[in-house]
């Protein structure tokens, strides 16, 4: 009997020594190609890089010179995603975590949460055509684009909002409320700074996604090729998602070099945006006291 | 006391302000969803009256000469989906429970930042690669006369799927108390065995929700489709197809929306084709919630 | 002169737990008194509903009525905000505000509106002089309130309390935390202010009643059992669940 059990457990334990490499392989080889990537794209387009490549113009029909209206297009639209949809974001958190009761309309709500979530890219962008291009008649342009990102991208800021919100221990709340503060003043006060931490990164995360999207502003604003930079929220704008789609697939004889340099830089910005709110992470840990 | 009655009144009225507004940002995403969906089909609807339903669920996709049946882009989604799925479930979830549950923790700070990083890839750099690396290595390969097909398309939404399964399965997995590993483990089991008959099972339905949420994800994607899957509506007939050209309802949209005229048939269609989209992704939102209804705050924020 | 009137009150949490049935309980000003009994007996409960804390729980039902200085507190038209001011708490762990000391204490005028900074640094100082913790903490007011110990927490959980000029304070298990140091400068403070405010406490142990409480009411299950003055309930006891539980035959 003991050895029955003994050739069992040395069995089991051969087994799980190549089920741990399998697994341990398996893992890896889903992670490198990552690293893989960046490299490849470090290495091919670095040599694009250039005070020239970032802050200039295009010329050529794109072929040469720089990408900086793209880069500013990206910027202006992350902007005004951030105008529409973190104010209101944040408020529908605070709704959902600290007013809201427990009835059939707030189920609804957070269906209708998730149902923003899982709506495709394109569809908005069709939605945005639709509502603020043609019939509010703002036409191509900035604000149409930044309006139809934001709609897309209130669902995360809502989701990590309420999270943060949510992991503010009760008793701050009740120790406010017993002397003698309202309901909106404990939050404002209390609860809502407490949660700055996590709420950042729900808002960096999301608007890192609203910056890389192309199919919402194909329609809504994006455009190809501008002499100008924009000057007004009613402009059109080049955007680095779409500026790399069209680089990338429309037009001939496009230097490789300038193909991997924009991938590059947005690259960059992905990374610094993972890299700020890992630091925002490892900040809030530290300063907690609670 | 006079200058506390003042405040107060001030007080009140500010908070009751505060608390109408609060109240309104939070009924305004039941606004939003009823709009998106009022638009859609106040331009999709008209198609039912301008193509016959037979015609519209025909299998040939071709506008410009009045051909506007959608079957073969709604197959074309299906197929492309189920190819990234069967590259993402299992790379996707192993991955999850190597992180979770075996790798040491000096593995875990890198991995888990680069798959933060394969998440915030935004899906033109993911098809741009497809353009560059993958087709023509797929091509050259499998001797294809063109890389640009499904197959490379399901590889890469794999790619694009797998952050989404990993974080929240590997969430489901770190959710199973420790008390089940341990008695699994005092029982004599070894970890693999504890792994496999213990801990997964515990976490099946955040596992579950986690596939769903990454398909849910794959049906949505459009750019990455549009470069990689050659944009040719053939309707998938054979196992064959998986290495030829297709096409998906979301590139559709995307690319014929900018050469359609407002009003004319093909410009309801293609909102009808949003439709269509819009549909089966809140089927598949709806199944991922209701799997784990508990977890619907978690729900939505993944799904983001 | 009775502070605090409880008249058939009667009060069931949703989910059951700790409610309390019919209680007719005089509470005196200006004295200390303590509620005894085994944990789930209501006590917290009791206490909750003085300042109607207990409006944040999911309540079943309440009924009956409880008068402060003749008033009751249920009355749909009460400003609740008012009397969570005139009523003051301290809970059994210390629980400070993410704020600096300072800021803990002023808490409270702050959200009355008061802004001037004389009145709040005044009011800081006499409360923390009366809770015993001036000394400790006066050259580090903006430290966070976490940077000093449980016991000076709990202080300054007090002092934060005092500076509302409350008329009643509320006491749910204050030292159960705290070292016996802490606990005897808690006890002596307390001693202190019942000149001139309403005290009601409800000590983790009975000894701490003994110590410190002019009144004495012993509740089991929900229910009042027996009150009067705090010689008498220990030494002679009318009920014999109130003897049974005082000389520790269950607990």
């Amino acid at each position: 009997m003991q050895q029955l059990k003994e050739d069992n457990l040395k069995k089991q334990l051969r087994i799980e020594k190549i089920g741990f490499t399998v697994l341990t392989i398996l893992a890896i080889a889903t992670v490198l190609p990552i690293i893989a990537v960046v490299i490849y794209i470090v290495y091919l387009g670095a040599p694009a890089i250039s005070w020239d490549f970032i802050f200039s113009m295009p010329r050529d029909g794109m072929k040469s010179g720089g990408i900086w209206p793209a880069i500013v297009g990206t910027f202006y639209l992350t902007i005004g995603t951030a105008i529409f949809s973190v104010p209101l974001g944040i408020a529908a958190a605070i709704y959902l975590s600290e007013y809201a009761p427990n009835n059939k309309l707030t189920q609804t709500i957070r269906l209708a949460i998730i149902n923003l979530a899982g709506i495709p890219s394109v569809v908005y962008g069709l939605f945005g055509l639709g509502l603020f291009v043609v019939f509010l008649n703002f036409g191509t342009s900035i604000l149409s684009a930044s309006l139809t990102l934001a709609i897309m991208t209130l669902p995360v800021i809502i989701s990590t909002t309420e999270e943060a919100i949510r992991a503010v221990p009760q008793s701050f709340r009740v120790v406010s409320i017993s002397l003698g503060a309202t309901k909106w003043q404990t939050i404002r006060r209390v609860v809502l700074p407490q949660a700055i931490p996590g709420i950042l990164t729900g808002v960096v995360l999301g608007l890192e996604r609203a910056a890389g999207e192309t199919a919402p502003i194909l329609f809504t604003g994006a455009a190809f090729f501008l002499p100008r930079l924009p000057n007004s929220p009613l402009d059109a704008t080049m955007a680095l998602p779409y500026h790399l789609f069209v680089i990338s697939t429309q037009v001939p004889g496009m230097p490789i070099q300038i193909q991997y340099g924009t991938v590059l830089v947005l690259l960059v910005f992905v990374l610094l945006m993972n890299i700020i709110v890992t630091i925002i992470r490892s900040r809030a840990r530290a300063k907690r006291q609670w | 006391m006079k200058n506390t009655n003042m405040n107060k009144n001030t007080l009140k009225i500010g908070e009751q302000l505060v608390t109408r507004s609060i109240q309104f940002s939070g009924y305004s995403s039941i606004l939003f969803v009823l709009m998106i969906l009022f638009f859609l089909l106040y331009e999709g609807i008209p198609t039912i009256f301008e193509i016959p339903l037979k015609e519209i669920f025909s299998t040939r996709w071709y506008p410009i000469e009045n051909y506007y049946g959608i079957l073969p882009l709604i197959l074309g989604s299906l197929v492309v989906t189920l190819g990234a799925s069967l590259v993402a479930v299992p790379f996707g979830i192993l991955t999850a429970v190597y992180i979770a549950e075996i790798a040491p923790k000096w593995v875990k700070e890198i991995m888990k930042p680069l798959v933060e990083l394969l998440a915030g890839l935004p899906s033109v750099v993911l098809g741009f690669l497809g353009i560059l690396i993958v087709s023509p290595f797929l091509r050259d390969k499998l001797h294809l006369p063109t890389g640009l097909t499904a197959l490379t398309g399901s590889i890469l939404l794999g790619g694009i799927a797998i952050p989404t399964i990993v974080s929240i399965a590997e969430d489901a997995l770190n959710n199973v108390p420790n008390s089940y590993r341990l008695g699994a483990l005092a029982l004599g089991l070894t970890r693999w065995q504890t792994i496999w008959g213990v801990t997964v099972p515990a976490a099946k339905s955040g596992i579950l929700m986690a596939v769903m949420l990454g398909v849910g994800r794959t049906i949505g994607e459009t750019m990455t489709v549009m470069m990689v899957t050659g944009n040719a509506p053939l309707l998938p007939g054979s196992l064959n197809a998986l290495f030829m050209p297709i096409r998906t309802m979301t590139a559709t949209i995307a690319s014929e929306m900018g050469e359609v005229a407002s009003g004319s048939p093909h410009y309801h269609i293609l909102f009808f084709i949003a439709v269509v989209l819009f549909l089966f992704t809140l089927l598949v939102n709806l199944i991922a919630s209701n799997i784990g209804s508990k977890r619907i705050k978690r729900v939505e924020k993944m799904l983001s | 002169m009775d502070k605090i009137v409880i008249e058939n009150f009667s009060l069931t949490y949703s989910d059951g737990v700790e409610s309390l049935f019919n209680i007719n309980l005089n509470i005196p000003a200006n004295q200390i008194t303590a509620l005894i009994g085994p944990s789930g007996g209501g006590k917290s409960t009791l206490l909750r509903a003085f300042n109607r804390l207990n409006d944040l729980v999911d309540v079943q039902r309440i009924s009956g009525v409880i008068r402060i200085d003749g008033i009751n507190i249920f009355r749909k038209d009460i400003d609740v905000i008012e009397l969570r001011r005139k009523v003051g708490i301290v809970f059994s762990r210390p629980l400070p505000l993410p704020l600096s000391i300072y800021q803990n204490v002023s808490y409270g005028l702050e959200m009355m509106g008061e802004k001037r900074k004389s009145v709040l640094d005044d009011v800081v100082e006499k409360t923390l002089r009366l809770s015993d913790l001036w000394d400790d903490v006066k050259e580090r007011l903006q430290d966070s309130a976490y940077s000093i110990s449980g016991g000076q927490q709990q202080r300054l959980c007090l002092a934060r309390t005092l500076a509302l000029q409350p008329e009643i304070i509320l006491l749910d298990e204050p030292t159960s935390a705290l070292d016996p140091v802490s606990t005897a400068k808690i006890e002596n403070t307390l001693e202190e202010l019942k000149q001139d405010y309403t005290i009601v406490i409800a000590p983790h142990n009975t000894q701490q009643a003994g110590r410190i409480a002019d009144q004495v009411a012993f509740f089991l299950q929900g229910k009042l059992i027996e009150f009067s003055s705090s010689d008498e309930i220990f030494t002679r006891p009318k009920d014999i669940r109130t003897q049974d539980y005082i000389s520790g035959k269950f607990g």
